[in-house]
């Protein structure tokens, strides 16, 4: 493991922002920290760069303990959320800050930044100041500014949060790719789940200052380990009553479930595959989503929420529809398990 | 239609309150100086007492200045740039010369340098004076000045946040490169401005000092306690003679205040 936390302790007054949190990272990986806002994500972040000082526990990276070390000294490039750019300094001032800081000489100075812009694809703005540029382009500047002394791992705080949402996409598959061509390790924070999964090697799921899961994003998505993590990924609803589903039975000690759209089927009652498996409900809602139609669907008493393609068959509101339940996540306060209909195993399942 | 009228009455009482609070006594104390023709105007002004009474105010101000503008940098840095116990307190105690009288800012000093006070045996064995005596002026303007800088800045970090110099420090920067190449460039105006409202009030200060003076003519006077003086003893066109230096004086800073204040302006859009 190249960077490794062992049970860190934070607090702020009466505010546990870190309980015992502990993970590994292996080198060269990008890894998302990723949880509701007030999780505790950024506060491991701030501890790694010794931003903040634990108050227990302790932080290995690349075999050495850095808890002493000062914050100067322990190899970090940070990106700030709000970039955090110097905003009386030009872009290539900027960008050579930390290495005038580590008094390289200027031809060296000179060569890495422009070697940097051409990374980010800046040229031509070096002599910009901050207030200049775009949202997208001060986050490149930031990107740059914190890879210029050549750091051992990157952290990135938020890095896509304050940029607008076309700008975002690019951005994230720019960011991905620059730093597999750095070939960096980093870790980056984030309360988006979907950026977290296109951009992240792995994911560490945060809540109330505990790390609730670690993994690579699909099988946090497919195995989820905690009721926290099932419902936090996914546009998941949880049903009480899942006892009463077909296909599904009642597990003591599991009091609730937790159900993404996707698996959800709803089809015309004509075109039902598992009349088992499947039970009637009634179209209350119908939402244009852009790229799918979200339907509301009222189960014996229970809203549900599923998706059907554009091209698929078209509903109306008050239709009786056939419904399928493929997968349910029963969860209790600790435990989380995955139950699939019973009524259709032993079928191919052409889901995740 | 309303508005406009409602506009226009507002304009009218603002116009008409300060020409009859402000300009109207400014212009009687230049009336009053001048009414004896040039010469007695200059006599007042070349006297020697006048202008030891200047020289003082002038060094005066200047340690304070020095003194406060330090000051104000620690205090605003201590309370912006870290967490720490007891900080609101620090923050309003910083206060109190504001909301404490002059005078009682004056006996203070009095209180614990003076002959009933408790540092005397010791002043009195080294042999320094305090009360009565130019260091206790240059105290009594640092107390009652030592918030304008401070205040000023405390905004002004706290917008301005953390982040940038804790970027700066994690590539290895030093505390006085960050504080030059980063926080200084931002803080620039606000510090002037500051330093501007501290000279202003620090020339004029009148109650602290007159407690700690001593009205010594020609040691340690002040010129605004050489007005009073002048003034107590009746010679009015002296006494408004020398007024009209501070007048001069305080229009000279705020022609001073109103540029620095376009700049931060600027600065903030």
């Amino acid at each position: 493991m190249y960077v490794e936390l062992k049970n860190l302790n934070k607090r702020f007054g009466n505010f546990q922002a870190s309980d015992n949190v502990g993970f590994g990272i292996e080198k060269g990986k990008l890894i998302g920290l990723l949880g509701p806002s007030g999780s505790g994500k950024t506060t491991i972040l701030r501890l790694i760069a010794g931003l903040e000082t634990p108050d227990s526990g302790d932080i290995f990276i690349d075999g050495q303990r850095v808890n002493d070390l000062p914050a100067a000294q322990r190899g970090i490039g940070f990106v700030f959320q709000n970039y955090a750019l110097f905003r009386y300094m030009t872009v290539f001032d900027n960008i050579a800050f930390g290495l005038t800081v580590q008094k390289k000489d200027k031809a060296f100075i000179q060569n890495r930044v422009s070697e940097l812009i051409r990374l980010i694809g800046l040229e031509g703005l070096e002599k910009r100041r901050p207030h200049q540029l775009s949202g997208g382009q001060k986050q490149r500047v930031a990107f740059a500014r914190a890879l210029a002394p050549n750091p051992h791992l990157l952290l990135l705080d938020e890095p896509f949060a304050a940029i607008d949402a076309k700008v975002r996409k690019e951005l994230r598959t720019w960011l991905r790719e620059t730093i597999n061509k750095v070939g960096i390790t980093s870790i980056f924070v984030t309360h988006d789940q979907e950026e977290a999964v296109e951009v992240a090697d792995e994911i560490v799921i945060t809540n109330k200052g505990r790390v609730e899961q670690i993994g690579i994003p699909v099988d946090i998505y497919r195995n989820p380990q905690t009721p926290f993590a099932a419902g936090f990924i996914g546009e998941s609803i949880t049903l009480s009553g899942y006892g009463d589903l077909h296909g599904f039975e009642a597990v003591s000690g599991f009091d609730r479930a937790v159900l993404r759209p996707e698996f959800v089927r709803v089809t015309k009652p004509q075109k039902e595959i598992y009349p088992h498996a499947s039970q009637r409900g009634v179209i209350d809602e119908i939402f244009f989503r852009g790229s799918t139609l979200e339907l509301r669907v009222n189960l014996a008493g229970q809203r549900l929420t599923a998706y059907q393609p554009l091209d698929g068959d078209a509903f109306a509101v008050g239709e009786e529809v056939s419904v399928l339940i493929y997968r349910l996540y029963l969860c209790n306060e600790r435990d989380v398990l995955k139950v699939e209909n019973r009524s259709i195993q032993g079928e191919t399942a052409f889901f995740i | 239609m309303q508005a406009k009228t409602v506009e226009r009455t507002l304009i009218a009482i603002g116009v008409a309150f300060i020409a009859l609070m402000l300009i109207l006594p400014l212009v009687t104390i230049l009336v009053y100086a001048l009414r004896q023709g040039w010469e007695p105007f200059m006599d007042a002004i070349t006297n020697d007492y006048a202008i030891k009474a200047l020289n003082l105010t002038l060094l005066a101000t200047a340690i304070t200045l020095i003194v406060n503008t330090g000051f104000g940098l620690f205090a605003a840095w201590t309370i912006t740039k870290f967490r720490f116990r007891g900080k609101q307190v620090l923050t309003t105690l910083i206060d109190i010369p504001f909301s404490i009288s002059p005078i009682i800012a004056g006996l203070v000093f009095i209180m614990v340098f003076g002959r009933i006070g408790w540092a005397y045996p010791f002043l009195d064995a080294w042999d320094i004076k305090i009360v009565f005596a130019v260091p206790g002026i240059v105290l009594a303007t640092i107390f009652v000045t030592f918030p304008f800088v401070s205040r000023e800045l405390i905004p002004l970090m706290q917008a301005q946040g953390n982040e940038e110099e804790e970027a700066a420090a994690l590539m290895g920067a030093r505390w006085f490169h960050i504080f030059r190449k980063v926080t200084f460039p931002h803080i620039k105006w606000g510090l002037m401005y500051g330093v501007i409202l501290c000279t202003a009030r620090a020339l004029g200060e009148f109650g602290a000092v007159s407690v700690v003076s001593g009205h010594l003519r020609g040691k340690t006077n002040t010129l605004p306690l050489h007005v009073e003086i002048l003034f107590n003893e009746f010679r009015l066109t002296a006494a408004f003679s020398v007024a009209s230096i501070l007048v001069i004086i305080a229009i000279v800073i705020l022609i001073l205040r109103n540029i620095v204040e376009y700049k931060l302006k600027q600065e903030e859009s």
